[in-house]
């Protein structure tokens, strides 16, 4: 057959010149930023100014002591979370499943703020412990309020990883290691450990990359310790003074640092990949004695501990408030005010900007998932790549570039609802571009041929067989997107104005103006819709393989 | 309407590596015509081209006289059924039947009279609004073969059909799929890798290995006189012998190792020499003879199936062998015991010692040769 003009061929065109215009332009305008001073000179004395300066090149070493230090911790308490959840019959399993992943696709900065909430400085059990019995409590803020929060957030992706990859550990291989006289403590460090090694690295890494881009949890409960994310924010929008070309020149250094971290992660699942076909799947054993008790309390405890915030955040919201300061008794009060404070409005976006970039993102991940697997050319990788990146860049910088990119004529988008909805675009579809992908590459190519040999064309063939079948695939990552899409803070900081004001925006805005009554209304209703949302998708895929 | 299909020295390049350097063959009209291989032998590919799925990289096919290399798949009215149906698993089996008439853009009734028509002569109507889920692979095999057979295709290409099932059911099917061929009358290709299995539906058969093909005709043809050794030995069991044909007054005669002499007339003339050759038997040509004459051999091991008993035997200088007896009432050959081995003499075939060419007369190959 020869080359003939293919409807594709178009459409890679038109993805290329989308990225080019949304995504590679605006990056380009941020390295043109950091290296162009503001009388027009090139020099690189934004970085050296970052590198040579301890207050600011401080901000990275931080950045990367705490996020190790998350890595470890939800490395620790992740996988005999998900040792005893594969391999004993714990009841309520489902239960603590569907917890788990709710605490780690929570609003980013709303745990931080439930734990100040507790235990900050005027925090309900910090004030009972001193008053009650004169205890004081040390200091959350800084490293260790960081490494708390975040250890309680992303511990369940170690667990969902893990939980996958015992599952697909044969239990001959668990039998066989007891018949030559391994079991226990040393099988578990032996043999699961051993055969479970590529998905540890992999969820590592993608702990760390998700805990050193995360923005909303040391924003708030940083402080004086200060990382990396937070300042390219105070750089571009803080309160004392603010430096467009020193934010562009860190923002640069981020992108650059977790670009290594992504490409480490690629590198690393690649060489440790080795896949072990579960014919027998791993027989539950039921909990027994002491050492079953102890399992249990560890699994619900830990749950309940992560989820803590959530519900007393919901809770809070319906305590009697006033301003800051929270009443006995419980009326509705928060959510009145709340009225009053624009919730409509940032309902009405948080929906419409939800629903239209999902769209938008549906449809263009089944594209581009269409052109990478059935169309595997360069330019269509390219696509693949350009379209991964954003997944790898912290919110804030995306913010920034489309500012930079978009700020002035012909293009002035900033402040409309459309800049926002790129914004979300460009950062939320990576999660359904992959899952569209792995949908289509299990979708044997011979049924597309079937609909061909039929006598119906190509593109009918994509509209009337490929797409119905990547439906379900779709669906789950589409959901993680539509949660991520809602839950947005670090760009959506950085584009939004009084009209176009998110859920997110709003709460964010009122627990910086110190009004927690308020802030935590709103934290509410966002905590229970990406709740309700991630409770719907798992009632409908039935699946445990979630890829976070 | 039925076709033949002309394949002309036909080429497929994967990058530089050749995977079918210059095949040519004729499939007649009606036929059911069998490619068989081991796997990696170029016969998917083959039947990939013939659907329009695989590029050609030089020579021609034709369906009757039309030159299809360059119409789209989906013009090419062909049925194909795939190794793993390809169902659309989103389409109840009724929509998966009726999915081809659609696309033509048949009158409403139509599509429905037919795809009921279908449904019945492949025993799926009963399933008719089921989802593809909830059928058995066989069910699935018959949804496959109506959807490809309904839209009235001229060709019917099928990809393994039946590796996917069990045993038993892949004997029950290979009948349907034999006497629907036979009652539509429709030129059929089919790619399988079970000989047994071609052998059962086939009108001919073409035996291809490293993208070339060995022989082609019919299954009595490639089982009795197979044109060299790999077809005898990818065909059914083959004991292999070494061999000198002598001229013993004027008499082609086969002489094996020992002495054993074995009069062969009906050599080609071009081969009446004495030259070394490899003579091929088969396990039921082989006889354990009462008399003096034969190959010595001792008995390895025997097993009684019932029917017949095979007996594994070593040779005396050294050849493994198989023999299939049919069972006798006295006892088995215990092991270890001496024998004497005759050949049923019609039956064996003679090969060059490269095993490239049978020499005997009455080998139907209709591979066309290449004009040298």
């Amino acid at each position: 057959m020869k080359k003939k003009y293919e409807v594709w061929t178009f459409i890679t065109w038109i993805f290329l010149a989308l990225f080019g215009l949304f995504l590679i332009y605006p990056m380009f305008g941020i390295l043109k930023q950091s290296v162009i001073s503001s009388d027009g000179r090139f020099t690189f004395e934004q970085f050296g100014k970052f590198f040579s300066t301890p207050y600011y090149s401080s901000t990275i070493q931080n950045s990367f002591v705490v996020t190790i230090a998350v890595t470890a911790v939800t490395l620790l308490i992740g996988i005999p979370f998900a040792y005893f959840y594969s391999f004993f019959q714990l009841k309520g399993s489902k239960f603590i499943f569907v917890v788990s992943i709710l605490c780690c696709m929570s609003a980013p900065f709303i745990g931080a703020y439930s734990w100040i909430m507790l235990l900050g400085r005027n925090g309900v059990i910090t004030v009972f412990l001193k008053d009650a019995f004169g205890i004081k409590l040390g200091s959350i803020y800084g490293f260790g309020g960081i490494l708390m929060v975040q250890a309680l957030k992303f511990f369940p992706l170690v667990f969902v990883y893990m939980n996958g990859a015992f599952k697909s550990i044969d239990n001959s291989l668990i039998e066989a290691s007891a018949n030559m006289g391994c079991t226990g403590v040393r099988r578990f460090f032996k043999v699961i450990m051993q055969l479970s090694m590529p998905t540890i690295l992999a969820a590592s890494l993608l702990v760390f990359m998700r805990a050193f881009a995360d923005f909303g949890t040391p924003l708030l409960i940083g402080e004086g310790y200060r990382t990396f994310p937070v300042e390219i924010y105070n750089q571009y929008l803080g309160e004392n003074g603010t430096d467009h070309n020193f934010a562009a020149a860190i923002s640069v250094i981020a992108i650059i640092v977790t670009a290594i971290v992504f490409f480490i992660q690629k590198w690393a699942t690649n060489k440790y990949n080795f896949s072990i076909n579960a014919l027998h799947p791993i027989q539950k054993h039921k909990p027994r004695g002491v050492a079953g008790v102890l399992m249990y309390v560890y699994c619900y405890g830990l749950i309940a501990l992560a989820f803590l915030p959530q519900l007393y955040i919901v809770y809070l919201s319906f305590r009697n408030c006033d301003g800051a300061v929270f009443k006995p008794g419980f009326s509705m009060v928060n959510y009145e005010k709340a009225m009053k404070k624009l919730l409509v409005r940032s309902i009405n976006n948080t929906m419409i900007f939800g629903i239209v970039s999902l769209l938008i993102i549906i449809i263009f991940a089944i594209l581009i998932a269409y052109l990478v697997v059935r169309r595997p050319r360069p330019l269509n990788h390219t696509i693949d790549t350009l379209s991964m990146l954003p997944y790898i860049m912290p919110g804030s910088i995306i913010g920034i570039a489309l500012v930079i990119a978009f700020g002035k004529q012909p293009l002035a988008l900033t402040g409309t609802m459309a800049i926002m909805i790129i914004a979300l675009v460009i950062r939320r579809m990576p999660y359904t571009i992959r899952s569209a992908t792995a949908t289509l590459q299990s979708i044997p190519i011979s049924t597309e041929e079937a609909s061909i040999s039929l006598g119906a064309g190509k593109l009918k063939t994509f509209l009337k067989v490929t797409a119905p079948m990547m439906g379900n695939g779709i669906m789950s990552g589409a959901v993680l997107s539509w949660v991520a899409i809602v839950t947005e803070l670090s760009s959506a900081i950085i584009l939004y104005n009084n009209k176009t004001i998110t859920l997110t925006m709003s709460t964010y805005a009122a627990i910086s103006r110190g009004n927690d009554g308020l802030a935590c209304a709103f934290a509410a209703i966002l905590t229970v819709l990406t709740a309700i949302s991630l409770i719907i998708y798992l009632a409908v895929t039935k699946s445990e393989d979630i890829k976070l | 309407m039925s076709v033949n299909i002309n394949v002309k020295n036909v080429i497929k390049k994967y990058g530089d590596n050749t995977v079918i350097p210059d095949l040519s063959l004729t499939i007649r009209e009606g036929e059911f015509f069998t490619l068989l291989g081991p796997s990696g032998c170029g016969k998917t590919t083959l039947l990939r081209m013939i659907a329009g799925f695989n590029s050609i990289e030089g020579g021609d096919i034709c369906f009757n006289d039309k030159r299809i290399n360059d119409l789209d798949p989906a013009k090419r009215n062909i049925g194909m059924v795939f190794q793993n149906y390809a169902i659309f698993p989103h389409l109840s089996v009724r929509n998966n039947v009726a999915f081809g008439l659609k696309e033509r853009r048949l009158p409403k009734a139509q599509v429905i009279e037919d795809t009921n028509k279908f449904m019945k002569l492949m025993h799926i109507d009963e399933y008719a609004d089921r989802m593809p889920d909830r059928l058995s692979g066989g069910q699935q095999q018959r949804v496959a073969l109506a959807r490809a057979l309904v839209i009235q295709p001229d060709v019917l290409l099928m990809d393994e059909p039946l590796s996917n099932l069990d045993a038993k059911l892949r004997v029950e099917m290979r009948t349907v799929i034999k006497e629907i061929q036979n009652s539509v009358g429709i030129t059929t290709v089919y790619v399988t890798h079970d000989q047994e299995e071609a052998m059962a539906v086939s009108d001919r058969i073409a035996v291809m290995n490293l993208g070339v093909i060995q022989q082609i005709g019919t299954p009595k043809a490639l089982y009795q006189r197979p044109a060299n050794l790999f077809v005898a030995s990818f065909i059914g069991r083959t004991n292999i012998f070494e061999a000198k044909l002598v001229l013993r007054d004027k008499v082609p005669t086969l002489v094996f190792e020992g002495g054993y002499a074995v009069p062969v007339g009906h050599v080609l003339p071009e081969y009446q020499k004495e030259m070394p050759v490899k003579v091929c038997v088969r396990p039921e040509e082989l006889v354990i003879s009462n008399t003096d004459e034969g190959v010595d051999a001792r008995i390895d091991d025997s097993v009684f199936l019932g029917l017949n008993t095979h007996y594994f035997v070593t040779t005396a200088d050294g050849i493994k062998a198989e023999i299939v007896q049919e069972s006798q009432i006295d006892s088995i050959i215990p092991k270890g015991e001496h024998v004497r081995l005759t050949v049923k003499r019609e039956k064996i075939n003679v090969m060059t010692e490269d095993g490239s060419t049978n020499i005997l007369q009455g080998v139907q190959n209709d591979l066309e040769k290449k004009a040298v």
